[in-house]
């Protein structure tokens, strides 16, 4: 019944590991061992001092009451504001120490992560969705630094409650004491049996939940179709069936939590029960004592059921832990080797006073590739000589596989044969960063930081002049993109860039390329529809950009594939055929069929263009 | 400013009003939750006073001063005496209140629970529907992102503030009067002391919850730059990659990190300052009550029993009220998420006349004089006019922007036509006076870029008709060419839209939803470019399926490829919003406008194309 997706999504998660996966936290827990250790400490004072409110008390009411005199209670009232100083103190500095390593330590792990991320390949970010990746390194974070610091002082806390109050009890009369204990072992098997029907419970009104999320999702962006298709009705009623079950799943939950919180009342009152039976005698002499009794039996239980729910939330943990390591523990595709990093650096400390700089040639040699998750080479002995300063267009249908060359002269992904050389030299041979700061990358849905237009246009070169970004702008035609926004270039473009049209975007991604001046540029043409003005403004950009670099585009326009120095069509993965533009037309093979019909298209589009 | 605030409060007083509503069928069950929960609080009282009376009247053999009732029942049971030598007659009791209060609790959760999900269910279910049933426009205008948000967070902040908030504030009043009653009756100076707290700890709460508040917006906010900050990052991959900016981002990204933390490391010495005095107020209150009452005693203004009922219920006491100063603080936010849905709600669903008409619509179609502009929109359609005869087939041809598939969107009742921008008549009657569902369900759309359902490809394909079988499905993939696509998935038609692994392409998704209109058999069909994705063989075989299927069907097919519109009875160019050429194929072609242009381009490129084979 299960939705096959969530179904495949547990299977990717199933990561084994024992003690709760806390062994995989070692780093981490070494590191903020001090505040752990303070964490502890806290707990224990505060512990103490809460169960001494107790003691107190029965001191009180056996000194004065028992006794019918007020003498010492100066020396009580002292004691006890001092007990609630302690206590005060103890928790004022648990709480803030608790928070602050949990933020730390989600700190930590996220930095951890973030950084990690930054050298993963490609492959990791084809095999898992941005969601998916956002989720490990936001939520999974967090709950790990929860487990580790409140759920641990948490667990610490109940059982020195538990323990502490049975001590205490155990110290003015064993025999009492004996008799309320029957009760523990029974209720806590109790608990044990049923916090696993209670937790999958839990997890069952997630999935529900996040299924109804989906459905109001799909209502919303399906609505025109629900419209046209008079579905509203069915559409409705289904929803309806899901809204049904969670309403079902979750007053199965609240029955069993009801029966759970039933039974810790009862417990409480059997034990208080056992203390008036059984202890009701020392009243007579010791009130104070009575009421101390009285006191922890009523507070024993529910400290019984909390610490079962907090060793199930470390349980919970494990699934996080599993997640997180596994994201950590990601071995990167594409690595540079130890001699490599020792010379030009790594990709946050690169050693650029060793960098040579790049020429701009590229040359495919007996390359063999397969993607990593794919099952047969889509390259074969390929070799290509991509003399600097080439155009090169890649032609194909979409879906085609046009984007690998592009990943492999980016060492996005590399070889399993051959070599790809730049500049004459393996390109394993330096560094990743050292090539990748010779690339210009514009993106057929272009993507924009949230931040400034200034910032976006520096990002790929943050010592460009004021003159140097004007030029930038005239050489693609955005002067009026930026005359348009209310501050100028120092308009916030929103997440994304997603306060301009997607045509904007598209021309500040090539002013931001400009910018960068890269030696090696790869252009992944759109094929978005944008108003016929910008549709030119774009085109002659294009033009602009491709000269005096080598140039490698993704190619849907006319005028770029048919000026280009070298063409290479793809289809269904693999090469089928390369040449120049005339030559390809006279050979009336694939080539010629698709740029027949591109033709249409542009053509046709012109004519519109022409009417307005 | 006066009217402003005015406007307010009738604006609360309608969204509580609208709560109200949500409300039917939950009401009864929050009222007999909140009557059971003040069972269990009865109980509560009644433990300590038995402990009392144990104490002092059976244990100490204290002349009982107790209701006459109460003596009686004691004395059923042997007296105070007998009691006191066999306390486990009273600790029975204690078990049987127990079970009471153990039931009572029971119920309390569970018809609260019952309470909230039906509350919730009732939210969920009339949203839904409300969002389905409104106007197109709406959506247009209204985020997704934003409604979703709307129908979940904001459902549960108001699922909150009627299932936690508000009962649990009316069950913690209810608490504080009756042991208020219980004490009182037992020593009113020393109840007045146990209390005298309790204004402060509200004070202190109320003031400091609305400062952790702000706090906590602060941080909420921070946190979700970073999350933002991430989500950017990996969506932004490639371009961080190709511009080397690994380590701008990693810095960037721990700058905001650090900030986002050092936000929580101070919130946590307000968190601290908060709890400890919280902690600090609470055990004062228990430091007084004990002082006091040893000195009572001493005095012999009090029994000991009595103290120790006191000091029972001061312990009862100090919890819940320590939640009920933030539960206060909580309780103001749920206003703003009422307002939120609300504001859905109260959005005028598509409704039609209770006379609206329906009548065959197997008729001529005419669009007379048609002027139409989106909301704060320039006019798209300029005075367009032109007829369909029944049965035949239109074909539209139009750039991007003309206007076309509005036309279409104005037939199906998507945006209304406002009055006197023309008319739209199906056999002489505006499309005005028909029933809007008669009418669509009498209209079979595909649209360019259709939308799938997360469903199976059969689901998918049978939407609109829940009787039909597997068979009928098949024969419209067929017909739409998917059927040998769909069966060469591992799972065939029950393969899941969506599914990691299998997606479908842009020409199968688009057939996916030719053969959806397929098993509606319309009268009407409309097209709209929704072959845009398929190649011109696939093209053509759909198009001989349809024709011989829906031979008696009235089409509207919209193109850009004329090969596709050559079948066309008769064609109709838009530039602009202007209808500016109209004929049939053959005419137009030589007709010297966009349409022969476009032919010739078209035309040049298949005949080179023929040529070749």
């Amino acid at each position: 019944m299960s939705d096959p997706k969530t179904r495949e999504k547990d299977e990717k998660d199933k990561y084994d590991l024992p003690f709760f996966g806390i062994p995989k936290m070692k780093p981490l827990l070494k590191k903020y061992r001090k505040e752990l250790f303070w964490i502890l400490f806290t707990i224990i004072i505060f512990t103490a001092s809460d169960l001494a409110t107790a003691v107190l008390q029965r001191y009180a009411l056996n000194r004065f009451v028992g006794t019918g005199t007020l003498d010492g209670l100066g020396i009580f009232i002292f004691l006890y504001l001092l007990d609630i100083g302690i206590f005060a103190v103890s928790g004022y500095c648990n709480t803030k120490i608790c928070l602050a390593t949990e933020v730390s330590m989600d700190r930590d792990m996220r930095n951890a992560a973030f950084s990690h991320l930054q050298e993963l390949s490609f492959d990791y970010y084809n095999q898992n969705s941005v969601g998916y990746i956002h989720a490990r390194v936001m939520s999974d974070t967090s709950r790990i630094g929860e487990t580790l610091t409140w759920n641990l002082g948490d667990t610490c806390f109940f059982l020195l409650e538990i323990i502490g109050s049975i001590g205490v009890m155990f110290y003015y009369n064993a025999r009492l004491t004996g008799m309320i204990l029957i009760i523990v072992p029974v209720i806590s098997a109790f608990y044990a049996l049923f916090q696993g029907k209670l937790f999958d419970l839990n997890k069952q009104v997630r999935e529900i939940n996040s299924k109804i999320t989906g459905n109001f999702n799909e209502g919303i962006t399906g609505a025109k179709t629900v419209k046209s298709l008079v579905i509203e009705e069915k559409i409705g009623a289904d929803f309806e069936k899901e809204t049904s079950n969670m309403f079902k799943k979750s007053m199965e939950n609240a029955r069993l939590k009801g029966v759970f919180n039933a039974v810790t009342g009862l417990a409480t009152s059997a034990a208080v029960a056992i203390v008036l039976w059984q202890g009701g005698i020392i009243a007579r002499e010791e009130v104070g004592t009575f009421s101390m009794f009285m006191y922890y039996a009523k507070n024993l239980m529910e400290p019984v059921s909390i610490l079962v729910e907090s060793l199930a939330l470390f349980i919970m943990g494990k699934v996080n832990i599993g997640r997180y390591t596994k994201l950590i523990e990601a071995v990167p595709n594409v690595k540079d080797c130890a001699e490599v990093i020792e010379k030009y650096g790594n990709c946050f400390d690169p050693k650029k006073e060793n960098w040579e700089p790049i020429r701009g040639d590229i040359e495919f040699e007996n390359v063999d590739f397969m993607y990593p998750d794919g099952e047969e080479n889509v390259l074969e002995n390929f070799s290509l000589k991509i003399p600097f300063g080439t155009n090169l267009a890649i032609v194909g249908e979409t879906g085609a596989g046009k984007s690998t060359l592009v990943n492999l002269i980016c060492r996005f992904f590399e070889p399993t044969r051959g070599r790809i050389l730049i500049d004459g030299i393996d390109s394993r041979q330096r560094s990743q960063l050292w090539l990748h700061s010779a690339l210009g990358y514009v993106l057929q849905s272009p993507h924009l930081f949230s931040g400034t237009v200034r910032e976006n246009l520096l990002y790929g070169n943050p010592n460009a002049s004021e003159e140097d970004i004007a030029e930038a702008i005239k050489t693609v035609s955005a002067e009026s993109v930026i005359e348009k926004l209310e501050k100028g270039l120092d308009t916030d473009v929103g997440e994304g860039g997603d306060l301009l049209s997607t045509g904007e975007k598209q021309l500040i991604s090539f002013a931001r390329a400009i910018l960068a001046d890269p030696k090696i540029l790869v252009l992944d043409e759109a094929t978005a529809s944008v108003d016929t003005i910008t549709e030119q403004k774009i085109q002659s950009a294009i033009d602009k950009i491709i000269k005096g670099r080598t140039s490698l585009v993704i190619a849907h326009r006319l005028s770029t594939i048919k000026n280009a120095d070298l063409i290479l069509v793809v289809s269904d993965g693999k090469i089928v055929e390369q040449g120049k533009h005339d030559e390809l037309l006279a050979r009336k093979g694939y080539y010629y069929k698709l740029w027949t019909r591109q033709y249409e298209d542009e053509a046709t589009s012109a004519v519109w263009a022409k009417e307005e | 400013m006066d009217t402003k605030n005015k406007d307010k409060k009738i604006n609360n007083k309608e969204n509580y009003r609208l709560l109200w509503r949500f409300m039917d069928g939950s009401k009864h069950l929050f009222l007999l939750s909140i009557l059971m929960s003040a069972l269990v609080s009865l109980a509560d009282m009644i433990t300590p006073q038995i402990i009392s009376i144990a104490v002092d009247n059976c244990i100490m053999g204290l002349e009982p001063k107790l209701p006459a009732w109460a003596i009686s029942l004691a004395d059923r049971f042997g007296g105070f005496a007998y009691l006191g030598e066999h306390l486990w007659i009273l600790a029975v009791a204690l078990i049987i209140i127990a079970a009471f209060r153990s039931i009572g609790q029971y119920f309390t959760g569970v018809f609260n629970n019952r309470a909230s999900e039906t509350l919730v269910k009732t939210m969920r279910d009339r949203l839904f529907r409300h969002i389905e049933r409104l106007p197109f426009s709406w959506h247009m205008k209204n985020h997704t992102g934003d409604i979703i948000q709307r129908c979940t967070s904001d459902v549960d902040k108001v699922r909150a503030f009627v299932s936690e908030q508000l009962t649990n504030v009316i069950r913690i009043v209810v608490l504080i009067v009756f042991s208020l009653f219980f004490m009182f009756r037992m020593h009113v100076g020393l109840t007045l002391i146990a209390v005298a707290l309790i204004p402060v700890t509200l004070a202190f709460a109320l003031t400091f919850g609305k400062k952790m508040h702000k706090g906590f917006e602060v941080c909420d906010e921070t946190e979700g730059q970073v999350s933002a900050m991430v989500q950017e990052n990996l969506t932004g991959v490639r371009v961080v990659r190709a511009f080397a900016k690994e380590r701008y981002e990693r810095d960037r990204f721990e700058k905001k990190n650090e900030e986002y933390t050092k936000l929580w490391v101070d919130m946590g010495k307000t968190l601290a300052t908060y709890f400890s005095t919280q902690d600090i107020i609470s055990l004062s209150q228990v430091l007084l009550v004990l002082i006091f009452g040893c000195i009572f005693c001493v005095q012999g203004k009090i029994t000991a029993g009595n103290l120790l009922a006191f000091i029972s219920y001061n312990g009862t006491l100090s919890w819940p009220i320590r939640r009920l100063g933030r539960m206060l603080v909580e309780m103001s936010k749920a206003d703003v998420s009422i307002g939120r849905i609300a504001y859905i709600m109260n959005s005028p669903a598509e409704a039609d006349d209770p006379k609206a008409l329906e009548p065959p619509v197997d008729r001529e179609i005419v669009f007379d004089h048609i002027n139409f502009a989106y909301e704060n929109c320039p006019e798209i359609l300029h005075d367009v006019s032109f007829t369909i005869e029944p049965g035949s087939t239109l074909g539209i041809l139009g750039g991007t922007g003309s206007g076309k598939s509005t036309l279409m969107l104005l037939l199906d009742k998507m945006y209304d036509l406002p009055q006197g921008s023309g008319t739209i008549t199906i056999g002489g009657v505006d499309i005005r006076d028909i029933r809007t569902e008669y009418l669509r369900s009498n209209i079979s759309m595909v649209l360019q870029e259709p939308f799938l359902f997360s469903r199976s490809i059969s689901d998918n394909i049978g939407i609109s008709d829940s009787g039909i079988t597997l068979e009928e499905i098949r024969e419209a993939a067929k017909a739409a060419c998917l059927d040998e696509s769909v069966t060469g998935f591992p799972k065939g038609y029950d393969t899941f839209v969506g599914e990691r692994g299998v997606t479908l392409s842009g020409g199968q998704k688009q057939r996916a939803a030719i053969a959806r209109a397929l098993t509606k058999a319309a009268p009407i069909m409309i097209f709209d470019d929704s072959l845009s994705a398929v190649d011109t063989e696939t093209d053509a075989k759909i198009r001989d399926a349809l024709s011989s299927r829906f031979g008696k069907a009235t089409t509207v097919l919209i193109s850009h490829r004329l090969t596709t519109l050559a079948k066309a009875d008769k064609v109709i160019v838009l530039d602009n919003g202007r209808l500016v050429e109209m004929g049939t194929p053959a005419e137009l072609k030589t007709a010297g406008g966009i349409y022969q242009k476009i032919y010739e381009i078209q035309a040049g490129i298949s005949g080179k194309e023929a040529d070749n084979e």
